[in-house]
């Protein structure tokens, strides 16, 4: 259909997108396609785009193939893998000038539903299928492996790397084995025989994957929460954060079983709401356990009422804020960064909470275990806000490390030896100076140390008390033990550009791969630009300061009303004429061409401005 | 309320338990509630029953929600870590405080708003799950410190200090609780002290979510004729299935009833529950028959108190959830984090 001029010719740099059917059995042969690439040495970026639903709706799987590492979406499709005639028109649509479309010629398509600029490769997969398969559902799920052996014949993929992936998935269960490779011989055959030469993509060895993992955030801070020392996890099911606690839970399985006894060492509830998840967490958290919850924006709106009574009354919680579109039901199945506020600031009253931004997958980890330290140091709710692009899509990253000499840190708490040794005791006392009170966990010690929790207002040794000085006194507490907080959290990370620049740029979280991406390539074009990552909140003076020592900031984030700029020009008594909000919030994740094309933008407007202001 | 300082002086006839501790060693502060109230009878109930069970008060979590039945825990057991957590939600937090530490004895107050209208749910899932506690609703049948609202249990027809008639059906909850898989299931009046005490004594040392729901007149809201809650019609109304004593393994057993008319219950702990029957057609440890005889009693106007049901062999969440004997709180690096080496492996799976 289209001349061969058109054709777009790539090698490990491409994006291939797969349109299925949800519940078809796709995923998996998707993602043994993908970890063929990245066993070649190339790294990849994947990312699933699926509704909210069980079976029969639109799933996408957007694969990029960058053998440069960037790990953010492209934007664009150069090989369109087009297994679902009901997204057929938008799919066709969205291939970039000169790229593929592969889809099933079983059935014929109008003329008319093709494009004339692209180039068309067909298979009759179905009718492949049909005549090696007679069960209906061997037939669907083989007809998967089909296109994975035809595609990896096409772009060159090494076949016995295919075919190790395939051993390695189904060991133990080693009667699938050869009927898998069976079906992904005569995808490959077909391709031989008929599609020689049919697309200019390619997939060559190459040595850019290193010794990287490929793993899911939510996967991520499921373990994080096992090195971390949770002992009681309390849950209910929400997308996208559901996977963070099944992670957990299987990962206790098998690292938290006592041997001798086969009992456990740790215990997973799954409560009837997150009122009662919250509930459990700070039940649990006040008498010394290490606790967590795992939930989505709807679930924080849920636990306002607790989270100010932890934050209030002093008690960790561990909370895993898995972000998706809001508000109300939203976009359960999208992602964005729209939480910030309503977790900075959950609940009625003066409050203000610690939130951890990992950037990927292994910082979730990271920040998955150094929560519960924070938590139980600063006597508070810790807020790990991931978002769906990290905690629902495997994400190549360095690997996962932890130190063996590493302590937990459990904080302020009297021991029994401490209250018999006479040391004076009020749950609410600064005897530090840092705002961070001592506590005693229930059973302790037969008659020192006891005191009661409460919500309501009361004096530094926990008595009720309506005094405006007791609470004013106790409020003020709060905000240095909230200063304090700022020195324990995890420092930002700044990144000046290779020229002097009185721009800056401010970002964090899953902004992180594209934004490094589009960083690299406006320098390229001589835009260069100095960098902060925020990586918690409190800001600390590091952040402040960077926007003071720039003349113009960006702040890059995804939601609709600039949250953390709001936060950032609210606590940092910041003017907001300085940091200039770009923002991407559409439900998938930001791309390096959006930040590239908005930050051009405001460059072309403020050095315009800058001119006229010289010829002025 | 009262504004008298409570003295620090003991006498020194005062009775000691095995312990050395006297009654006045499982006390609180002074109540605040108003002079008169069920509440406080049920506080001295609970005083009791910790006394004669020897208990050490820092082994017991007193757990509560909001309104005058929350309150309450300040006025018990002193020496006792407590926790007025949020409207409705004692048994989310008394569930993730057992799941901390198996060690300790929860006791969980709530009322009947707290328990009944906002937190239904939460008490329903607790009782269900069988966390190893015991929950106790003050139930008087009205909203006290919002000044005399009808709650969730207040009776069809019955009526407000200020004359007007509560139209909704009232939420039994010694019903829901049977229903829902309570393993020892009580009720009680705050003014019958004989039957109160052991009843919570023996729901101290029941495996399992022990329910009791106690009336308990509310003398400044609901206390008037027309209501169902007031000392006078439960007085009037109260049909006792049996009495109960409880007794702990080392003691020997003096209690001498007539043959004939008594059943005794040993609990997962060694304990036996010795009830005197006083309807001798009752049997707690049915509850299909526990159902049944409640709805018909209640259909005659009758108010049921006693033991209502018990499972001898009751488990706990705990058991449910296979978890360690030791206390989840008291784990350190070693048995929580699995260090480096299992993290190489999983790196490697994940190649």
């Amino acid at each position: 259909m289209s001349t061969r001029s058109d054709r777009r010719v790539a090698v490990n740099d491409f994006v291939i997108k797969f349109a299925n059917v949800n519940g078809s059995g796709s995923a998996s042969a998707n993602r043994l396609f993908v970890r063929s690439i990245i066993r070649m040495g190339v790294p990849v970026a994947s990312r699933n785009i699926f509704p909210s639903n069980i079976q029969g709706l639109p799933t996408w799987y957007e694969v990029r193939v960058s053998e440069a590492g960037y790990a953010g979406r492209r934007g664009g499709v150069d090989l369109m893998v087009a297994m679902n005639p009901q997204t057929w028109d938008q799919d066709l649509a969205d291939i970039d000038h000169g790229g593929y479309l592969f889809y099933d010629s079983t059935r014929p398509v109008a003329p008319s539903k093709f494009r004339e600029d692209i180039n068309v490769i067909g298979v009759p997969l179905t009718a492949i299928c049909n005549q090696h398969y007679s069960d209906p559902r061997q037939r669907q799920l083989f007809k998967n492996i089909i296109y994975v052996g035809v595609l990896a014949e096409l772009l060159g993929i090494d076949m016995a790397v295919v075919e190790g992936l395939i051993a390695e998935q189904f060991k133990g269960k080693d009667k699938l084995i050869p009927p898998n490779i069976e079906a992904l011989h005569m995808g490959r055959d077909y391709a031989q025989s008929e599609l020689q030469g049919a697309t200019g993509l390619r997939i060559r060895h190459a040595d850019a994957v290193g010794d990287k993992i490929f793993l899911e955030g939510n996967n991520a801070a499921g373990l994080g929460a096992v090195y971390g020392g949770a002992t009681v996890c309390a849950w209910y099911p929400i997308t996208p954060s559901t996977s963070l606690a099944e992670a957990f839970t299987r990962h206790c399985q098998r690292l938290r079983v006592d041997k001798e006894t086969g009992k456990n060492r740790f215990a997973i509830v799954q409560a009837e709401d997150e009122l009662s998840s919250i509930g459990m967490v700070i039940g649990a958290s006040w008498n010394g356990a290490r606790a967590f919850t795992a939930t989505s924006g709807p679930g924080i709106s849920l636990m306002q009422e607790f989270i100010g009574l932890a934050y209030f009354a002093e008690i960790p919680a561990v909370l895993f804020d898995v972000q998706r579109g809001g508000p109300s039901t939203g976009m359960p199945t999208r992602t964005q960064q729209s939480d910030v506020l309503s977790a900075a600031y959950a609940s009625h009253g003066d409050t203000k909470h610690v939130l951890l931004f990992p950037e990927d997958p292994r910082e979730s980890f990271e920040f998955g275990a150094l929560a519960f330290d924070l938590a139980e140091r600063i006597q508070t709710p810790v807020f790990v806000m991931l978002d769906l692009d990290i905690g629902m899509n495997e994400w190549l990253c360095k690997p996962l490390t932890w130190d063996d000499s590493k302590t937990y840190d459990r904080g302020k708490v009297l021991t029994a030896e401490d209250l018999q040794a006479g040391r004076e005791f009020g749950r609410y006392l600064d005897v530090d100076g840092d705002g961070i009170p001592y506590r005693t966990f229930p059973g302790t010690h037969p008659n020192r140390g006891a005191f009661f929790t409460r919500g309501t207002s009361k004096n530094r040794f926990a008595k009720y008390s309506e005094e405006g000085a007791d609470y004013v006194e106790n409020m003020q507490r709060l905000l240095r033990k909230f200063e304090t907080a700022k020195g324990i959290v995890p420092a930002p990370v700044r990144k000046d550009a290779a020229q002097p620049t009185r721009v800056g740029a401010i970002y964090y979280g899953s902004t992180t791969p594209a934004m490094h991406e589009a960083l690299e390539k406006l320098a390229s074009q001589g835009i260069h630009i100095d960098t902060i990552r925020v990586r918690a909140f409190p800001f600390s003076d590091e952040i402040i300061d960077f926007v003071l020592d720039h003349d113009q900031i960006f702040l890059v984030e995804q939601n609709r009303d600039a949250q953390l700029r709001t936060l950032l020009i609210n606590e940092g008594a910041l003017d907001p004429a300085r940091i200039v909000p770009i923002l991407h919030y559409d439900g998938t994740p930001i791309t390096a061409r959006f930040i590239i094309e908005a930050i051009v933008r405001q460059w072309r407007a403020l050095s315009g401005a800058a001119s006229r202001d010289a010829a002025e | 309320m009262t504004y008298v300082v409570k003295p620090k002086f003991h006498h020194p006839a005062l009775p000691k338990n095995s312990l050395g501790f006297t009654h006045r060693d499982y006390e609180g502060s002074v109540s605040t509630l108003c002079a008169g109230c069920g509440h406080d009878s049920i506080s001295s109930a609970i005083i009791q029953a910790c006394f004669e069970l020897d208990l050490p008060p820092h082994r017991i979590a007193k757990m509560s929600g909001i309104g005058c039945s929350s309150k309450t825990p300040t006025y018990f057991l002193g020496q006792s870590h407590g926790f007025n957590s949020v409207h409705g939600r004692m048994p989310s937090v008394a569930t993730g405080a057992s799941l901390a530490n198996r060690d300790l004895i929860y006791l969980g107050v709530s009322g009947d708003g707290d328990s009944a209208s906002i937190g239904l749910g939460q008490f329903a899932h607790c009782l269900r799950r069988g966390v190893n506690m015991v929950y106790i609703v003050e139930n008087n049948g009205v909203y006290g410190l919002t000044k005399g609202q009808f709650s969730a249990t207040a009776d069809m027809g019955s009526t407000s200090k200020k004359g007007a008639s509560n139209n909704d059906s009232p939420i039994d909850m010694v019903s829901m609780a049977l229903l829902l898989g309570a393993t020892y299931v009580g009720r009680s009046f705050s003014g019958d002290k004989d039957q109160l005490v052991p009843l919570i004594a023996g729901a101290i040392r029941h495996r399992g979510a022990a329910f009791i729901d106690v009336l308990s007149p509310c003398v400044t809201f609901n206390n008037h004729a027309g209501s169902t809650k007031s000392f006078d019609y439960v007085r009037e109304h109260n049909e006792a299935v049996n009495m109960l004593d409880v007794m702990i393994p080392r003691e020997t057993i003096t209690a001498q009833y007539e043959p004939g008319t008594l059943e005794e219950v040993e609990q997962h702990d060694g304990s036996v529950l010795r009830l005197r029957k006083l309807a001798a057609d009752y049997d707690p440890t049915n509850r299909l028959g526990a159902m049944s005889y409640l709805q018909e009693r209640a259909a005659l106007g009758e108010v049921v108190t006693g033991l209502l049901y018990i499972d001898p062999g009751s488990g706990d969440l705990h058991d449910r959830l296979k978890t360690i004997d030791a206390p989840l709180n008291g784990l350190r690096e070693a048995e929580l984090c699995p260090g480096s080496k299992a993290i190489d492996a999983i790196n490697a799976s994940l190649r």
